[in-house]
């Protein structure tokens, strides 16, 4: 907590003159909010791609290994995607783009000509597949290990008595997770995806290389210039930095500190609702 | 409920995760570099003793470590460790007093008093002094073309998005013999505030002949394309892509083609001898004073064999330093950087250009003159 406090007050500290800076340092956005809320969407699209992929993924594995596969496999299973999570985010993303990327180009042409109609696959087609959906990919596959290991662990943890009266009552297996694993599991399913959403939105490094950004606001996850994040934006521009240029990067940080904190709130905040709800 | 002992049992791994999170953010990009620091084994032959601490440029760093290897074995009683955090923060900590030289590739100016401040540091007139000098290189990846003859107008309307295919007679016209496909151009330029991409498009506007209209600037000014993060990423991009171009220090380039620029009536490829050249005839800022060896390099150049698309960079020291030990060891170390040997090891090592004799002569007098004040 102590450390979280001091957090924010270097960051309001330093952040704040940084909305009220010169002109100049927004790099021809005009004033604060010009220059952050490209980089606030970018930061938002990767984490929603990273989610959307990886949250349904991390769930199916965790209830495989803690309730679906036999004990050899599951351990095996379990390490393997653990290991996931200690390999570092520059490996991540030096994979991302010198091997990843190269190799979804294929399937940008392919969505581009067949799904082309819609907003997010307008061509034309980035080159080198450095697209914000490779960047949310990369993602989805970093913050999987920290989802799957926490909702595996509140998965197994679910009393043997609840899922063995609902078996008794006739419940398929798939019913018996419904009915007894997912409502005791719930509060800590919410936790392993805040957890994986907060890796989401600060991840740096692996976006800063494997994302071509730069561009503005845009739906279209396939092409050449994309918004960037605000961890990665930090990262690029923070080498050459001046003063002023750092009072606006500390200020970014700043939104994105206060957009986590908000989002782990609401989040909290609805799971405790459905809790008093229930309780009644 | 069972449901509280989970909290209590996530709360603590929780606080954890997210210490420990932090705690690696904070942790990237201190480390120093003092390679070869034990490097006692060579022969005694100076007399220093002490820790000199620089920080600065990233682009000096392969540069630096050489220096550190040469200097170190003259000296082998002496410390060198040289923070590649980037020309901004370089500066900072040399305006801060935090370190005793500091590297840049903006020379000190007072856009934003910087000049004025690490004067006061000092209590005289800074130096600065050339210290590495490396061509940009234009690479480009295109299918059965190998070699490129372009001038700067052409470049700059590639990379402003205004020339969008090979076979475009603006290149065709200078390419007579090429064999030039119908592919899409895709320029790729750096996403990071970098010293490579300031020189990229200074030579852009000073010698497009207004086909550029941007201002030069460390960070891309043109709106979209392909972005890549650091040296390596542009590289990188260009090298998995086709019709790719983009721009790099020439020593970083590897495998990929280089195009020959248009000087004068010729078409020079981006080697050593012709970037050196270029610094040579290049005019001081305006205001520089007799330590002050800031150039504004002539990107308009017509010198035969110069090469202008360069990068300089600038190692920065005071005249006078309160303990004679300081003195000594910044005096030291500055004289072997700008010596024939220093920057024969940075050549070496990182692909550089050696200084040419006039400048080096002339950098040589003003470190030499460094003393305790």
């Amino acid at each position: 907590m102590a450390t979280l406090a001091g957090v924010f007050i270097f960051l309001t500290i330093e952040g704040v003159p940084g909305f009220f800076q010169e002109e100049q340092f927004y790099k021809g956005a005009g004033n604060f909010w010009g220059y952050v809320d490209h980089l606030l969407f970018g930061t938002v699209l990767a984490a929603t791609i990273a989610l959307i992929v990886a949250v349904p993924l991390a769930f199916g594995i965790a209830l495989v290994v803690s309730h679906y596969a036999p004990k050899w496999i599951a351990g095996p299973v379990a390490y393997v995607i653990d290991l996931l999570a200690a390999v570092p985010s520059v490996v991540f993303g030096l994979w991302g783009i010198n091997l990843f990327a190269p190799k979804m180009v294929p399937i940008y042409d392919w969505l581009n000509a067949h799904l082309g109609w819609l907003p997010f696959f307008e061509g034309p087609v980035n080159p080198v597949g450095t697209t914000i959906l490779t960047a949310g990919l990369v993602l989805a596959i970093m913050i999987l290990p920290i989802i799957t290991a926490i909702s595996r662990e509140v998965f197994t943890q679910t009393p043997v008595l609840h899922e063995e009266a609902a078996l008794a009552l006739g419940a398929t297996r798939w019913e018996m997770i419904r009915l007894a694993v997912f409502p005791y599991a719930k509060s800590g399913m919410v936790s392993a995806v805040m957890l994986g959403l907060g890796r989401a939105l600060g991840e740096t490094m692996a976006v800063a290389m494997v994302l071509s950004g730069g561009g503005g606001i845009s739906f279209n996850l396939i092409a050449s210039s994309n918004p960037t994040s605000i961890a990665a934006n930090i990262a690029s521009q923070y080498k050459e930095n001046t003063p002023g240029t750092l009072h606006v990067l500390i200020a970014t940080g700043l939104v994105l500190f206060l957009v986590t904190f908000l989002v782990n709130f609401a989040a909290r905040w609805i799971v405790a609702g459905n809790d008093r709800k229930m309780a009644r | 409920m069972n449901r509280t002992s989970i909290r209590k049992a996530l709360a603590p791994s929780v606080a954890v995760l997210a210490l420990s999170i932090t705690l690696t953010a904070c942790g990237a990009g201190n480390e120093t570099t003092d390679s070869g620091s034990d490097d006692s084994s060579s022969a005694e032959t100076g007399t220093l003793t002490g820790e000199l601490n620089g920080a600065g440029a990233s682009s000096q760093e392969k540069a630096m470590e050489a220096w550190s290897v040469g200097f170190q074995g003259l000296n082998p009683d002496v410390t060198l460790n040289y923070n590649p955090l980037g020309s901004g923060d370089g500066r900072t900590q040399f305006i801060e007093g935090g370190t005793l030289f500091a590297g840049t590739d903006s020379a000190f100016d007072d856009e934003e008093g910087e000049l004025t401040a690490a004067n006061e540091r000092c209590g005289t007139d800074i130096i600065q002094v050339p210290s590495y000098v490396s061509p940009i290189a234009v690479m480009f990846n295109l299918e059965g073309v190998d070699s490129l003859q372009l001038d700067a107008a052409t470049i700059a309307g590639i990379f402003d998005g205004k020339i969008t295919s090979w076979d475009d007679p603006a290149i065709a016209d200078l390419n007579p013999d090429a064999d030039l496909p119908a592919t899409d151009i895709s320029p790729v330029h750096r996403q990071d505030d970098s010293g490579t991409t300031e020189n990229f498009t200074d030579y852009l506007s000073q010698a497009s002949d207004g086909a550029w209209p941007h201002e030069p600037d460390g960070l891309w000014p043109v709106k979209g394309g392909l972005a890549a993060e650091g040296t390596s990423g542009v590289v990188a991009a260009v090298t998995n892509g086709n019709g790719t171009i983009g721009y790099a220090d020439a020593s970083q380039v590897g495998e990929l083609s280089v195009v020959d620029v248009k000087v004068g009536e010729e078409y020079v490829a981006p080697t050593a001898e012709a970037a050196a050249k270029v610094v040579a005839v290049s005019p001081p800022v305006e205001g520089a004073t007799e330590t002050d060896m800031a150039v504004e390099v002539d990107r308009t150049t017509t010198e035969a064999g110069a090469y202008p698309v360069i990068l300089l960079s600038y190692l920065v020291a005071c005249q006078t330093y309160e303990t004679q030990e300081d003195a000594d060891l910044v005096k030291a170390f500055m004289e072997y950087v700008v010596s024939d040997e220093g920057q024969a090891a940075a050549a070496e090592n990182a692909g550089s250009a050696p200084l040419d004799a006039e400048t080096a002569t002339r950098a040589q007098d003003i470190v030499s003159a460094i003393a305790a004040g």
